[in-house]
């Protein structure tokens, strides 16, 4: 293993040195720009080193010359989306909800916004079509539990309905009729009864109207068609939350199944949620906000 | 080799492969700088750690969700790690934070997200919805290829031995103290069945949501642990306070 490195004839390439039984080995230099591109990679991490943020120390990472950061780099990137959208968002932040229909464009821009807000937050209980399923409303027809113009359901929007910790949810409870014993089983089936032929579905009985009329009404009004204070659903027309049958209305005497939807105050902003509102009132149902003048709008036309 | 060429000077690298114990000696030094590099920092990581309002270690009943979110291998389709882009935090929620995932053991960052990043998923929905969809994902969203755990409403809760779970944490850096050790059992109860006072529970673990998670107040099921543990997931942390967007105003170097 000596030092006997010399030019290999046939290659006129360098050998190594190195000579084992005969054999040699060329010492074939790097490719010039695989070499030049490999120092200047070098000489790239040293500077990237230097000015963005790369050494673990202590507390953090040494913080670059340039002082990057992931953090801002997401906060400039909402900035800058901000920024476009600042006018038409303060613009809806600043209109009182009465007024957001009277101006067209900022209309139809917040409808446009809510809708796209829709797809991300709502669709997973109230559908891509916002139809609702069982136990979620549809709200694309004109039914309203807790009210359809704009400021009720901007209302529901911010502080939810039955939302655990949201101060100022809406919120309501029907007894458990049957779980807890209020009625027997024989007077459920009477008041079953009773419910159904609101819909003309049987004959309306004397005893499930005396019932009705002492544990339902109430809530449901005389004529079961639902009272917005306590969010209760219209008995007397065709659409229910949890099922239109005799055994679905049996359940939820028995032991009622209550909807619950989180209040989104504290996860979206103000003009969010308003666009929101305008999508949710533009899908056919919203109600006009003179018919809600009266508290107690009732039935208006529909079955 | 002729004998003028072993007498010659060994210098240099030679005298690495001609000197079997300065060889391992050279070796152990390079291998230590190695090993320094990524396991020194383990001794400080908790450092890097932001400050922040809020963390409370898990109550027994959601730790027993997590155990149950593990078992099912929920993180191989769901991460639970908002990163700091546009598109994921106007999705999902403020960007995660260390703290909030510092009493995980293991944590659930993971890394595949055939379902959406659940890291913030605590009170997007309600119990009703995500009982119905752990039944049947299909009915809420239909596009969905999640597999049913209907099973886990049918399974009651096992917990006898969740003070020993706590024990377990308590020796990796969670600070459950002795009365919680002492009462988990209780714990759980207390924060599922809503006819058990649940005691001083909400002071021990500030925040906790007592109520029964899974609609069927009769039973604790471990769907209620489930769902108390995905509805406390991201909550406990106010990101959006002044405090703490002090704070992270104030990070650099990441």
């Amino acid at each position: 293993m000596a030092n006997n490195q010399r030019i290999d004839e046939p290659t006129g390439t360098e050998t190594v040195g190195h000579e084992w039984d005969g054999i040699e080995e060329l010492n074939t230099p790097l490719p010039r720009w695989w070499l030049w591109t490999f120092y200047a990679t070098v000489i790239w991490a040293i500077g990237y080193v230097i000015v963005y943020p790369a050494i673990p120390l202590l507390e953090k990472g040494t913080e670059g010359l340039w002082g990057w950061t992931s953090r801002g780099q997401l906060e400039d990137s909402v900035a800058d989306v901000a920024e476009d959208r600042a006018p038409i968002m303060a613009a809806i932040a600043d209109t009182p909800i009465q007024d957001l229909p009277l101006n067209e464009e900022l209309m139809t821009q917040a409808v446009a916004g809510g809708a796209a807000a829709f797809r991300v937050h709502c669709v997973q209980c109230h559908g891509a079509n916002a139809a609702g399923s069982e136990g979620y409303p549809n709200l694309t027809d004109d039914e309203w539990l807790w009210g359809g113009n704009m400021q009720e359901i901007e209302y529901t929007l911010a502080n939810g309905i039955r939302h655990p910790g949201a101060p100022l949810t809406r919120t309501s409870a029907m007894p458990a009729f049957g779980r807890d014993g209020i009625l027997s089983a024989e007077q459920i089936s009477v008041v079953t009864d009773y419910v159904l032929s609101l819909t003309d579905r049987g004959p309306a009985n004397a005893a499930g109207a005396e019932l009705f009329a002492a544990n339902c009404t109430v809530c449901h009004g005389a004529d079961g068609g639902g009272l917005r204070a306590f969010g209760t659903p219209s008995l007397n027309d065709a659409v229910w939350l949890y099922g239109s049958g005799a055994e679905d209305i049996r359940a939820q005497i028995v032991a009622p199944r209550h909807g619950v939807m989180p209040a989104w105050e504290d996860k979206l902003d103000p003009a969010t949620i308003r666009m929101l509102a305008a999508y949710v009132h533009s899908l056919g149902g919203g109600e006009d906000f003179m018919e809600v003048a009266q508290p107690a709008d009732e039935v208006d036309g529909e079955e | 080799m002729s004998d003028t060429q072993v007498q010659e000077k060994v210098t240099g690298h030679k005298r690495f492969e001609r000197n079997v114990t300065l060889l391992g000696a050279a070796a152990l030094v390079t291998v230590a700088i190695g090993g320094i590099v990524e396991i020194a920092p383990l001794f400080w990581i908790d450092n890097t750690i932001e400050p922040v309002e809020g963390m409370r270690p898990y109550t027994p009943l959601e730790q027993a969700g997590r155990d149950i979110y593990v078992r099912e291998g929920c993180y191989a389709c769901h991460s639970q790690m908002i990163r700091p882009f546009r598109d994921e935090v106007e999705r999902y929620g403020h960007y995660s934070l260390a703290a909030e995932s510092m009493y995980d053991h293991p944590f659930q960052w993971g890394s595949k997200r055939t379902g959406p990043d659940l890291a913030r998923v605590g009170g997007r929905y309600s119990d009703g919805w995500h009982v119905q969809h752990l039944i049947d994902p299909q009915s809420v969203v239909p596009e969905s290829v999640m597999p049913t755990y209907g099973f886990l409403a049918d399974a009651p809760l096992e917990f006898e031995h969740i003070a020993d779970n706590l024990v377990a944490l308590s020796y990796v850096g969670v600070p459950y103290t002795q009365t919680d050790i002492e009462q988990a059992r209780q714990d759980v109860i207390g924060q599922a069945d809503p006819d058990t006072a649940p005691g001083d529970l909400v002071e021990r673990y500030p925040g906790a949501q007592v109520r029964d998670f899974d609609g069927d107040p009769d039973r604790i099921t471990e769907m209620d642990a489930l769902v108390a543990y995905l509805q406390v997931l991201g909550t406990m942390v106010d990101v959006n306070s002044a405090a703490a967007q002090e704070v992270l105003a104030e990070e650099s170097g990441r």
